[in-house]
């Protein structure tokens, strides 16, 4: 077989294991996840929020069951690869990802959620100008590729926000800056919420910094002593706010707060923040350089 | 305790006794209705393809299978958020006749007063819940405004005992999300002065 064919070959098999990848991420939440939602919901004395949290746990039984998307808005699809450097399909990858996007929106089905901007129409396909949003790192000497698959909706993307702290704001002036926007824009992006805080230079460092954080495990610690204390201030800080399931009171208000920091500039604080819904559908996969796959996530599951 | 269903259409002294926080469930027509359809009505002045009196709309915007020949099966339906719609909602309540707007987070002051004066609730359901509610789902009747895309189209929908659907504001105009918010906010400073001080890393 030529070399060229047998690239095809790898193209088009890694583009349907990636499509059934995210169909399986829009119908079984990551085990971290379902496992922190089990742990809420039996601490939970809240009449009502105990009642939210049996409608969840129905439906995803239902999800899974059925095959079918767990949460309607599943998102416009977003993906963190690490890539070896000599990961064979390294240059078909962003094409595998956009076509195994369009794969799954047919076969599961996923919502058509690319609008194309200024134009302002739904392509229908799911797949648009620079959508899904693909974003990359180069791994040396290595011939695999991780990726992170997530599928975000609407409403727990609305609260993302970042901006510049003056030095003089300190760290107080990020726990401010969190806290504000759980009590705004945090009540209905579907608690309990997975929160990302990024820490940074600028507004773009911080913000990238703040969506990996959602890609760390639930209950996982910052190997910084201070970013780790600070996540765990956070995190009983904003349930004793109490936001419970919805918004509508209960005793917790979060699946817990990742910090993720990369050095600053001294003049300033980039801060950012997004939050991930209860419904926090992301997954991991793995592929070697023969596309064998593992999926570190969802355990016991297969493609 | 019996559980409340409420079918459609629905009457003002249907609602008399129902307060903010209580659960009920939906059996009838309810038509999922979001932004554009809003701002169609309201801003454009085109009058909707769907008498809505007494009945219900949705908030949302479901994945729908189209089974050919015009019919079509709701695969994943959940709420989206609600404010986006506070600017249309009083006048959509007037204009409509529309008893109960079911939806996602709290609305604010206009559809408050819009709920008040033409007797009608806001009802929240637990979002991210779309296989379960689209269970619930027996028919999609009708489907108008395709040209807005499949979230954004009004699927009329008969339901079953669709829930459960929490009370958010009622024909008093009280608001859960309002009480609850005032709460959060006083709890929120209270964390910031316990938080601020652990945190002084830079000396």
């Amino acid at each position: 077989m030529s070399v060229i064919m047998e690239k095809l070959q790898k193209k088009e098999k890694m583009t349907d294991l990636m499509a059934r990848f995210v169909s399986l991420v829009s119908y079984k939440l990551p085990d971290d996840v379902e496992n922190k939602l089990k742990e809420l919901s039996e601490e939970e004395d809240n009449k009502l929020a105990k009642i939210i949290y049996k409608t969840m746990f129905d439906n995803q039984k239902l999800a899974y069951e059925l095959k079918r998307p767990s949460c309607q808005d599943t998102g416009v699809l977003q993906f963190f690869v690490k890539c070896g450097q000599n990961f064979p399909l390294i240059g078909q990858l962003d094409s595998i990802l956009r076509d195994s996007v369009y794969k799954s929106t047919q076969e599961t089905p996923l919502r058509h959620n690319s609008v194309e901007t200024f134009d302002e129409y739904n392509t229908g396909k799911n797949i648009g100008d620079g959508s899904p949003s693909i974003f990359w790192e180069i791994a040396e000497d290595s011939d695999k590729v991780e990726i992170y698959t997530y599928m975000a909706g609407g409403g727990c993307t609305l609260p993302g926000v970042a901006t510049v702290l003056m030095p003089g704001e300190g760290y107080e002036g990020v726990v401010k800056f969190v806290l504000d926007r759980m009590t705004s824009y945090g009540i209905n992006a579907c608690p309990p919420l997975l929160v990302g805080v990024g820490v940074g230079t600028s507004v773009e460092t911080a913000a990238m910094n703040s969506k990996k954080a959602l890609m760390r495990p639930v209950g996982s610690r910052n190997e910084n002593e201070n970013a780790a204390k600070m996540e765990k201030l956070l995190e009983d800080g904003i349930n004793a706010i109490g936001l419970g399931p919805q918004g509508l009171k209960g005793s917790k208000s979060v699946m817990g707060v990742n910090v993720v920091n990369t050095a600053r500039h001294p003049s300033t604080i980039g801060v950012a923040v997004n939050t991930g819904c209860w419904s926090h559908r992301r997954g991991k996969i793995t592929f070697d350089s023969n596309l064998n796959y593992e999926i570190s996530t969802h355990e016991g599951v297969t493609l | 305790m019996s559980k409340k269903v409420l079918t459609t259409p629905i009457k003002d002294e249907d609602l008399k006794e129902i307060r903010i926080g209580d659960i009920i469930y939906l059996t009838g027509t309810l038509v999922t209705c979001r932004d554009v359809a809003h701002r169609r009505l309201i801003e454009e002045k085109i009058p909707l393809p769907v008498d809505l009196k007494g009945k219900a709309i949705f908030h949302a915007g479901p994945i729908v299978r189209d089974l050919g020949n015009e019919n079509y099966e709701i695969v994943s339906i959940g709420p989206t958020t609600s404010m986006r719609m506070e600017k249309f909602e009083k006048e959509f309540i007037e204009e409509t006749g529309v008893k109960l707007i079911v939806g996602k987070g709290g609305m604010g002051k206009n559809t408050e007063e819009g709920c008040k004066n033409h007797k009608a609730l806001h009802l929240v359901y637990p979002a991210g819940n779309a296989v379960y509610a689209a269970t619930k789902v027996e028919q999609i009747r009708e489907v108008h405004w395709k040209d807005l895309g499949m979230p954004e189209s009004l699927w009329v929908c008969e339901v079953n005992e669709f829930g459960p659907l929490i009370v958010s504001i009622d024909t008093e105009g009280n608001n859960i999300f309002e009480e609850n918010k005032v709460e959060f906010n006083k709890k929120k400073e209270e964390q910031y002065e316990l938080i601020s001080k652990q945190v002084r890393f830079i000396k």
